[in-house]
């Protein structure tokens, strides 16, 4: 068990403990838990001399950021300039970033170190990590299970302890959903919030940048440090709304709704369970708790599964193998080149995805499909506005069930039903964020807090709350 | 506006086509760095890939970030083209595959563009009035790299230097009607683009190129068009309007089908041959820009930048047409501007009326160090020059000297290190004034007449061409500085 991260700070500020220690104490970690396979890649000797040269900075006095000498794992979809990057994709099986993700910085900026990336559904899309190119990771509760996805390799490492914390992308609940099979916290931010540079796309309006961690006070320090204005990212907020653990209060009253249309639908026994819990619990403690509908959620699944796959085919164009990544070298020409790349690079999903995006962008088929869920997207957008008129948070499940067995779902759209409840609050860039519930049973569960967009100072807040009353 | 019927081709088998011709004119905008990424924008000179960074290259998890200065320069342009930049306008994705376009896809304006509208006015030299053509819309836009295909070898190699270069497109309506109407145009484009200060406008780099879509059609219906891609020079987009207009006239006149495809233009023959039909035309599948924020413009800004526009082509042309100086000279001078003369603009405006067309003859026609010397020409010598030009003014007002020996004088002039005190005495000593004494000349006449007995008779016979080269040949006996008008009056005596 690692301490929290200001703990670990502070022993590390006070010579208690040393970076070196701790760095070779996560490599040691990462070989003890081999079997569950978080890990792509690690990056040992360029982690290894950042160590030392923190431990030699503190020895002399110098004084150094808030995670100086704290080990993390980054999601390998995150460019790092020591290493390589892979988006655990073929196409990019042996690319080394010439230049760093802004978030990667910002933690380097504090002290903390990368010492791994961890595995991920290929280019992020997926929710078990089974469509990674490499090999799919095991939940930690039961290695026969998936740890969730598409930052399965980031939710399972921080669930078997290997490092303190982690960073990951949620796109459509890439890391609520994990976090919530994993037993773990996971910070999905307003869209906008932390900057995107640097970090593979997926979906670019509603790729998001959060933490993984044990608990909520780390994922404040970390969405602290990450998030804020940056000028390599044209669609980061202004610094005004980031996360400031300054701002962050103790929160008595509040008027929570219960979004009904969740709870229609098919939820394990044990997520019901954990969901009444919790909302048992909040009540006891005075706040306010009542059903609310919000008719345009059933849409959401259908809109993101449009527009998703259009950006994906979009995003995914540069990966023609003529400047980096993957390249066959059997090609005659330019077309076979790249068709060539291009077929043999991607995996299924990947392809899956493109396919469906170039259709829905197609002229012809435009108005029916891409036109016409940005629509409801906006309408989508329009009701949780009205419904934060009258709430100042939501709650629900974040998935309808515990973790799922790997090689269970017999069709991409069962995978997809997965997503239900995690992609409204992308599409309409709203914070949201998962907390354990029933760690005692045989398999997590996690419930979901959602907030107004910019309130992620509120969210956290109250998440903070609501962790401590289920501790009790 | 002309009426467009007045521009028929007439074909051998009497058949009448209007032409009908559209232009897309890309204007490579002299911004610091790229539209998007910090990469310097200057790529004239520089070794391949050289100004490229993880934009331009399309690197995973790159992201564009938009160029203020590429808007301000924007916003320029549409006042140039008699109009106002949108309030609001958005980018949008344009994809397609070739190795010259890192991401897969270009960054465009597609529905919401930055300007819409506006026109541009020019003078038609042929028919002696001004066109004016509507501006459909321009757009921002990202340039692509350059393929490169070195000769006999088995591959191609791909410099993105210019990728990501700011590029605003700007879309003209079909209303130009023949291919002296489209060089017209294009030049005038060309003009207004210099001196907004929006591109460097150099045609040899590629500042400015046009896409000219072309179809020919008896009726106020339009034909099938063509699409002629990438000239870039104006007498290119001439010479394939005209082997268009022609291609298409043969083609109609044979009864067979125009189809509406892409063509290129091949300088060395002046043909222009398919590319590609658009039959199977690319499907860009067109999609907002997620990356980039929608452009919103407050119109207090967009005050402040049309302030800082120096002063447009329309200015000067209506000022130099107050001093009687036609439309093709002020032409010729905004392009001395341009390029050797800058300053010469203001100067002729300060002239006197009386002697500004006469003056500007000068500087168009013999070589003046006042747009040759430039950027360095210095108060004292500009001052110099006006007082040469004023001088001779005197001396022409009193007939004393003919235009061909003006020519020579002047050349002489500012070869002087002073200009002579008494200037009179100095014409008479190079023997250059004008020889007006009627004896003499018609003694010359007369001798002239004796040994070209055979021109002489040619005229007597009708043949007024041949009063020019006796006229000529009297000049050449003067040593020319026979007064041609009196030389004419004595042959005439003659007859």
């Amino acid at each position: 068990m690692w301490p929290s991260l200001k703990d670990l700070a502070k022993d590390l500020r006070n010579g208690q403990v040393k970076s070196v220690d701790l760095v070779n104490k996560t490599f040691q970690l990462i070989e003890d838990n081999k079997e569950y396979k978080t890990i792509i890649s690690v990056q040992k000797d360029s982690a290894l001399k950042k160590a030392q040269a923190i431990d030699e900075a503190l020895k002399s006095g110098h004084k150094l950021g808030r995670l100086a000498g704290i080990p993390f794992i980054a999601k390998d979809n995150f460019l790092t300039i020591e290493g390589y990057t892979t988006a655990a994709s073929n196409v990019l099986k042996n690319f080394r970033a010439p230049y760093q993700a802004t978030a990667i910085n910002l933690l380097e900026e504090e002290g903390a170190i990368c010492v791994a990336k961890s595995n991920m559904d290929a280019f992020a899309h997926g929710s078990s990590t089974e469509n990674s190119d490499f090999f799919t990771t095991s939940n930690p509760f039961d290695q026969e299970r998936v740890p969730g996805g598409s930052s399965g390799g980031s939710s399972a490492s921080v669930a078997l302890n290997i490092a303190p914390f982690s960073i990951g992308t949620d796109t459509g609940g890439s890391i609520r959903q994990p976090a919530s099979f994993c037993g773990i916290v996971g910070y999905k931010p307003t869209y906008g919030l932390v900057s995107r540079s640097g970090v593979i796309a997926m979906a670019s309006s509603t790729d998001t940048i959060g933490s993984l961690t044990k608990s909520v006070s780390d994922g404040i320090l970390i969405m602290d440090i990450i998030s804020g204005q940056d000028k390599l990212d044209s669609t980061t907020l202004d610094s005004q709304y980031k996360v400031d653990s300054k701002r962050i209060t103790k929160v008595k009253k509040a008027r929570i709704g219960i979004i009904k249309e969740y709870l229609d639908y098919g939820l394990d026994d044990s997520v019901r369970k954990g969901l009444d819990l919790t909302i048992q619990k909040l009540k006891d403690q005075g706040f306010l708790l009542e059903p609310v509908s919000i008719s345009s959620l059933p849409l959401a699944l259908a809109v993101y599964y449009v527009l998703c796959p259009a950006e994906v085919s979009s995003n995914l164009s540069r990966y023609d193998g003529l400047r980096y990544g993957y390249s066959d070298d059997q090609s005659k020409d330019l077309e076979d080149s790249y068709f060539k790349n291009r077929t043999n690079g991607f995996g299924k999903e990947a392809k899956r995805r493109i396919m469906i995006g170039t259709y829905v962008l197609s002229s012809g088929y435009y108005e029916a499909y891409y036109k016409k869920a940005q629509l409801v997207r906006t309408k989508i957008i329009n009701d949780f506005k009205e419904v934060f008129s009258k709430y100042d948070f939501l709650i629900g499940p974040t998935v309808p069930t515990v973790a799922f067995k790997k090689n269970s779902k017999n069709s991409p759209l069962e995978m997809y039903l997965n997503d239900i409840m995690t992609v409204a609050a992308n599409l309409a860039g709203l914070p949201a964020i998962s907390l354990p519930v029933l760690m005692n049973d045989n398999l997590p569960v996690g419930i979901q807090l959602i907030a107004n967009q910019k309130k992620d100072n509120e969210l956290l807040s109250l998440a903070l709350e609501v962790e401590e009353i289920l501790k009790s | 506006m002309s009426n467009p019927k007045d521009k028929v081709i007439k074909t051998k088998n009497h058949l009448d086509y209007i032409p009908t011709i559209g232009i897309e004119c890309h204007v490579q905008l002299k911004t610091r760095t790229k539209l998007f990424s910090g990469a310097d924008n200057d790529a004239k000179e520089a070794p391949p890939n050289t100004l490229i960074n993880h934009i331009d290259l399309g690197l995973p998890g790159a992201l564009p970030v938009l160029n203020k200065e590429a808007v301000v320069l924007a916003i320029k342009a549409a006042k140039a083209l008699n109009t106002r930049a949108s309030n609001f306008s958005k980018f949008d994705r344009k994809h397609y595959f070739y190795p010259d376009l890192p991401m897969g896809y270009q960054i465009s304006q597609f529905d919401e563009p930055i300007i819409l509208g506006g026109h541009v006015r020019f003078f038609d030299p042929t028919s002696k009035e001004f066109k004016i053509i509507n501006i459909t819309r321009a757009h921002l836009e990202s340039d692509a790299g350059k393929n490169i295909h070195p000769d006999k070898k088995n591959y191609s190699l791909v410099d993105l230097n210019r990728a990501g270069t700011p590029l605003l497109e700007i879309v003209s309506e079909p209303e130009l009607h023949s291919a002296a109407e489209a060089r017209l145009y294009a030049e005038k484009l060309y003009l207004l683009m210099r001196y907004a200060e929006v591109t460097e406008g150099n045609l040899y780099y590629g500042n400015m190129r046009f896409d000219v879509n072309v179809s020919i059609s008896k009726d106020n219906t339009l034909g099938t068009r063509a699409e002629i891609k990438n000239l870039n020079s104006f007498r290119s987009i001439e010479r394939a309007v005209n082997y268009e207009i022609t291609r298409q006239t043969k083609l109609l006149n044979s009864n067979q089908k125009i189809i509406q495809e892409t063509r290129g233009f091949n300088d060395q023959q002046g043909t222009t041959y398919s590319l590609r039909s658009k039959e199977n035309a690319d499907d860009y599948r067109y999609m907002p820009e997620p990356d980039v924020p929608p452009i919103i413009l407050e119109n207090d800004f967009i005050d402040k930048v049309e302030k800082e526009i120096p002063k447009l082509p329309d200015y000067y042309t209506d000022r130099l047409r107050k001093l009687d100086i036609d439309e093709v000279s002020s032409y010729i001078l905004l392009d001395y501007e341009l390029e050797e003369g800058k300053g010469v603009l203001e100067y002729v405006l300060g002239l006197p009326e009386s002697d500004a067309k006469a003056i500007v003859n000068w500087i168009i026609n013999i070589e003046s160090p006042i747009v040759l010397n430039n950027p360095n020409i210095s108060s004292e010598l500009l001052k110099k020059i006006h007082n040469i030009y004023l001088s001779l003014r005197a001396i022409t007002k009193e007939g004393l000297i003919n235009s061909n020996s003006i020519k020579e004088l002047i050349k002489k002039l500012f070869q002087e290190k002073n200009i002579p005190e008494d200037l009179k005495q100095y014409i008479s000593k190079l023997g250059l004034f004008q020889n007006s004494d009627s004896d003499e000349l018609d003694q010359l006449v007369s001798k002239v007449i004796k040994e070209n007995q055979k021109a002489f008779n040619d005229l007597k016979s009708g043949q007024q061409k041949a009063i020019g080269f006796l006229i000529g040949e009297v000049m050449k006996e003067s040593g020319g500085n026979a007064n041609p008008g009196m030389v004419k009056t004595l042959i005439e005596k003659k007859l």
